[in-house]
Formats: C-alpha cells, structure tokens, sequence
C-alpha cells in the first residue's frame, strides 16, 4: 500500500521541506552559513561532511533547538522558524539525536508510549505502539527493561521506534549507525527505505558512515565548515572522486 | 521496653512528617535539580494562611484545604517569577536564590502577622491511646500517617500509572528529548513545583501544631531534619525520602528519649556525616542507572 501522492517520482513530488539562507549557531559566531536545501515527500537526503561540518547544528536548527539567525524554513509551505520545539512533533516532525535521546531512566514501554502522549487520536496511537513492537520484535521481549539496560543497537530501534509512534513526515536523524555493528546498520538503513516505500516518509539523515549513507539516499548534500559545497544525486557523489576525497574522507 | 515502644511510634509519627518535607524536596530535586532551601518558609507561609482560615471560618479543615491550595499557588509562583530565571551554571545560585527568598518570605510574614509565636490547635487530640498499658499513638499520630500515606499513594499512582507523571519523569530526566517528544517540559516543571509545594505545606500543617508553634521561622528546624532525611535517601529517590524521613525520625526519638533533648540535634547531623561519608549517594541513590 503507497500513502496518496506517492506515484509520481519524488523528484516530481512538492517539496515537503525547504531551507533557504539559512544561517544559525550558538552565540555570537554562526555554525550553519546559508544553507540551502529540499526535502521531498518519500525522500532520503544524506547530510554529509566532516566532523564539525555543521550536520547536527543543522538538524538541531530545524526542530527549533537551536536558534536560527536568519534564513527560511519551510515545512508543507508553513515557516517553522519560531515554531516551539515541542510543537514540532505535532507537525509531523521527528527528531532522532545524535546519541539516541532514549531515556535510560525509563524503560522500554515508557519510552514509546512517551513518543504517542501527544497524540489525539489514541486509538491510533495504541495503533503505532504494537506496530513498532511487531516491527522490533527486540524491544518486544525488553518491553520492562530500563533503556540503560539495552545495547546499542536496540536503543537505535527504540529511538526509532518512538519516533514512529508519532507517524512523522519527515524524519531527522542524526548518526543512527553511531557505535552499531554493521549488521545493525544496515537493518536500520533497509528499514528507512521499506518506510519511504509504505509511507512516503522523507528522511533528513546526517551520517559519518558516507557510503552506508550513500548507499540508501536519493541525494546527498555535502556541508563544509557549515556551508553547502555541494548537493547532487547520491550516485553521481559516489562516483565524484575529487569530491569523496576533498570532503568526505575515501 | 515500654518506652522503647512508645519512643518507636513518636519517632514513626515525626518520622512520617519529615518523610512528606523530605519528598517534597525530592520532587523539586528530580525536576530541576535544586534543592529548595526556601521550602521551610514556604511552607510556614502556607499554614499561616491555613489558620487564618480557620480562625475566619471556624473549621479547621477550610483552612487545612486552604494552606494546601495556596502551597500549590506559592509553588507555582515561584518557579515563575523566580527559579526559572536561575542561571543554572552554577548549582550555588539556585541555593543562594532560594536562601533569598526565605528571608522575603520570613520578612512579609512577621511583617503581616508578626513575629511572636502563636500556639495552634491541632484537629485530633494528642493524648495517646494505652495498648495493653502501653501508651502507643494519639489520635493526631494516626492522622499524620493517613495524611502522609495518602500523599505518598497519590504521588506514585501519579508518576508511575498516569501519562502525566510519565511525562514528568521524562521531562525531569531528558528535557531536550522530552521537548522534541512534544513534552511541554517548562509546564512539567512548573508543576513539579506546585506539587513540592503542597505537600511541604501538609507537612508543615501536621507538624506545626505540634511542637512548634507559629512563626516564621518555625519550620527552620524541620528543614534540617527533612533535608538530611532526603540526601540519606539519596535526593533522586522518592523512597528514599520516606525511608529517610522514618529513620531520623526515629533517630531523634530515641535520643531525645533516653539521651536527651538537647543532643538530638546534633544525632541528626552525625547521621548526615556517617551516610555522606559511606554512601555519598545516598542509600537509594541511582547512581548506577545514570552512570550507565
């Protein structure tokens, strides 16, 4: 089953994120200088670059932990500039971080049915919660077990899981194969297409790993020193060499 | 062994009133990681309000809902107008704010009631009753316990069974998670504070009539034993409190029974040396669940 709209190419597809200028930081001297880029419904768009590249200041900009100092930010043609963090989930925003951001105090059920609270429609939300534990049957068997009990791996699927429970548009994730084994990885970046494919989720997805990355985008945008050098197919990145050497290290 | 007996449900009864201050600091602790120096006054502010009630109205109970209420209010107020302006930089400024605000606390009081101390009525009667020959606990005994249990109940139905106690503990853990999970974090806290609040009033509703008597600084004394209570428990743990609460209230009554008033002060601050000195933590404390 495809969501409505999702027939034609994404390329084709309205954009469903669109950043303009965007320039944010922390303090006086800005991390992100002008960044420009789209987001299309049902699209993987890989955030590459160096370590301090701006990746994760960037995504912390669009859900509104940080400030941003001028540009645009444009979800579904609404400004999200402004807009409360918390808000943001309401939008059809998730937010991964970079570490997971699973509440270890918490365990596994508390941290999903966290990820459904705001929810109106609860029965849908009830919904969400036994379709992710079908889609992890992992976390399933470590449904009361406490977050800081789970390995790396399985705190990805959480992380993941809760922000599905929301049943996003766009998804911004930041290092999802940080610290897992390759296996792992790869499980979790197939999972990101297999929803793209159901759902026409778009994912914003910000990765030191380039060719898993690359591997699974449509496109790559390739941040230098909080600046966008370059943004083009995932498969002509690949196969740019003067670029894989000058920005992303292979 | 009489004695014993009878010194064993003093101690249980202050115990339980220590318990409820104790977890009143906790849940400020675990929602903003302050510990609430100005709760004394606070609540002394909450009881005077209390009586004023009761002596306009007559009934006691009025004027028992009425300090709980305005607790709830005075919490609310303070997080807003104040705490939430601490610079949390360093964990001293939110001491030295709170220390601040005690002293505005106990100026206004002794500036619209005055400073003397004014004896209250407690609701039940305060003579024990005698089990077998043995005077065991009063009327007033058996209402702290109700009281302080019904808080205890409510409050861990509340963070552990309903959504917004989930979201509390979230918040409280992980702000800036909680927040991208569309908890309004700032709300949670606020109402932490409120809840804090209360219950230190009820504290202060059960144990100022007892020995105390009203005044602004009455609850000073209490605040000592209530926080030493709460770092015994470790500060992270509601259980923690209660347990902490019953052993220095237990502690006091043995040795003001058998070794004498004036000492028991300085039993108290033993046992805060030896526990910080064994287990820095606390006996409840969940260091290991944060370290992992």
């Amino acid at each position: 089953m495809k969501a409505a709209g999702l027939d034609e190419p994404y390329q084709k597809r309205t954009p469903l994120l669109e950043v303009e200028d965007l320039t944010a930081g922390y303090g006086a001297a800005p991390v992100l200088h002008d960044v420009r880029l789209t987001v299309r419904p049902g699209e993987i768009v890989a955030v590459l670059g160096a370590n301090g590249a701006g990746k994760t200041t960037l995504l912390r900009t669009l859900s509104g932990l940080v400030r941003a100092d001028h540009g645009r930010i444009a979800f579904d043609g609404e400004e999200l500039r402004g807009v409360r963090v918390e808000q943001m989930v309401r939008r059809g925003i998730a937010h991964v971080p970079e570490g997971r951001g699973v509440v270890t105090e918490l365990t596994v059920d508390e941290n999903l049915r966290l990820g459904g609270l705001w929810r109106r429609d609860r029965a849908d939300a009830a919904r969400a919660l036994s379709e992710v534990y079908d889609l992890f049957p992992a976390l399933a068997q470590r449904r009361a077990s406490a977050g800081h009990q789970l390995s790396g791996g399985e705190r990805q699927m959480l992380a993941l899981g809760r922000a599905l429970i929301g049943r996003p548009r766009l998804l911004l994730l930041d290092e999802p194969s940080l610290g897992l084994a390759p296996m792992v990885t790869a499980q979790i970046l197939a999972l990101l297409r297999d929803l793209r494919e159901r759902t026409g989720l778009a994912v914003l997805l910000v990765e030191q790993n380039v060719r898993s990355a690359l591997s699974v985008a449509d496109e790559g945008v390739v941040l230098s020193l909080g600046r966008v050098v370059t943004r083009n197919s995932a498969a002509d990145l690949r196969d740019d060499a003067a670029l894989r050497h000058a920005y992303l290290g292979f | 062994m009489d004695r014993f007996v009878y010194l064993t449900f003093d101690g249980l009864s202050r115990g339980a009133v220590y318990a409820a201050f104790a977890l009143a600091l906790v849940l400020i602790w675990r929602a903003a990681r302050i510990v609430n120096f100005a709760q004394g006054a606070m609540a002394v502010a909450a009881v005077y309000v209390g009586y004023s009630v009761t002596e306009k109205t007559g009934s006691y109970w009025l004027g028992f809902a009425a300090s709980l209420v305005f607790g709830l209010l005075l919490g609310i107020a303070v997080e807003k107008a104040v705490m939430r302006f601490v610079d949390h930089s360093s964990p001293l400024n939110g001491v030295v704010v709170a220390l601040g605000l005690v002293l505005i606390v106990q100026g206004v009081l002794g500036i619209l009631y005055g400073n003397e101390y004014r004896p209250v009525e407690t609701p039940f009667r305060r003579d024990a009753f005698e089990v077998g020959g043995v005077a065991l606990l009063s009327r007033y005994d058996v209402f702290v316990f109700a009281a302080v249990g019904a808080v205890v109940v409510a409050l861990t139905v509340l963070f552990t069974r309903t959504p917004v106690g989930l979201r509390m503990r979230a918040a409280a853990f992980a702000p800036d998670v909680s927040r991208l999970l569309g908890v309004p974090v700032g709300g949670m806290l606020t109402l932490g504070w409120a809840l804090a609040a209360a219950v230190g009033s009820l504290a202060g509703m059960l144990v100022v009539p007892t020995e105390l008597g009203l005044h602004p600084t009455a609850m000073d004394v209490v605040f000592v034993s209530a926080f030493t209570a709460a770092v015994v428990g470790g500060l992270d743990s509601p259980i923690g409190a209660v347990t902490g609460g019953l052993i220095v209230g237990l502690l006091l009554s043995y040795v003001s029974g058998y070794l004498g008033a004036t000492v028991a002060p300085m039993a108290v601050l033993l046992l805060l040396v030896v526990v910080l000195l064994g287990r820095p933590g606390g006996l409840f404390s969940s260091s290991k669940a944060r370290l992992a």
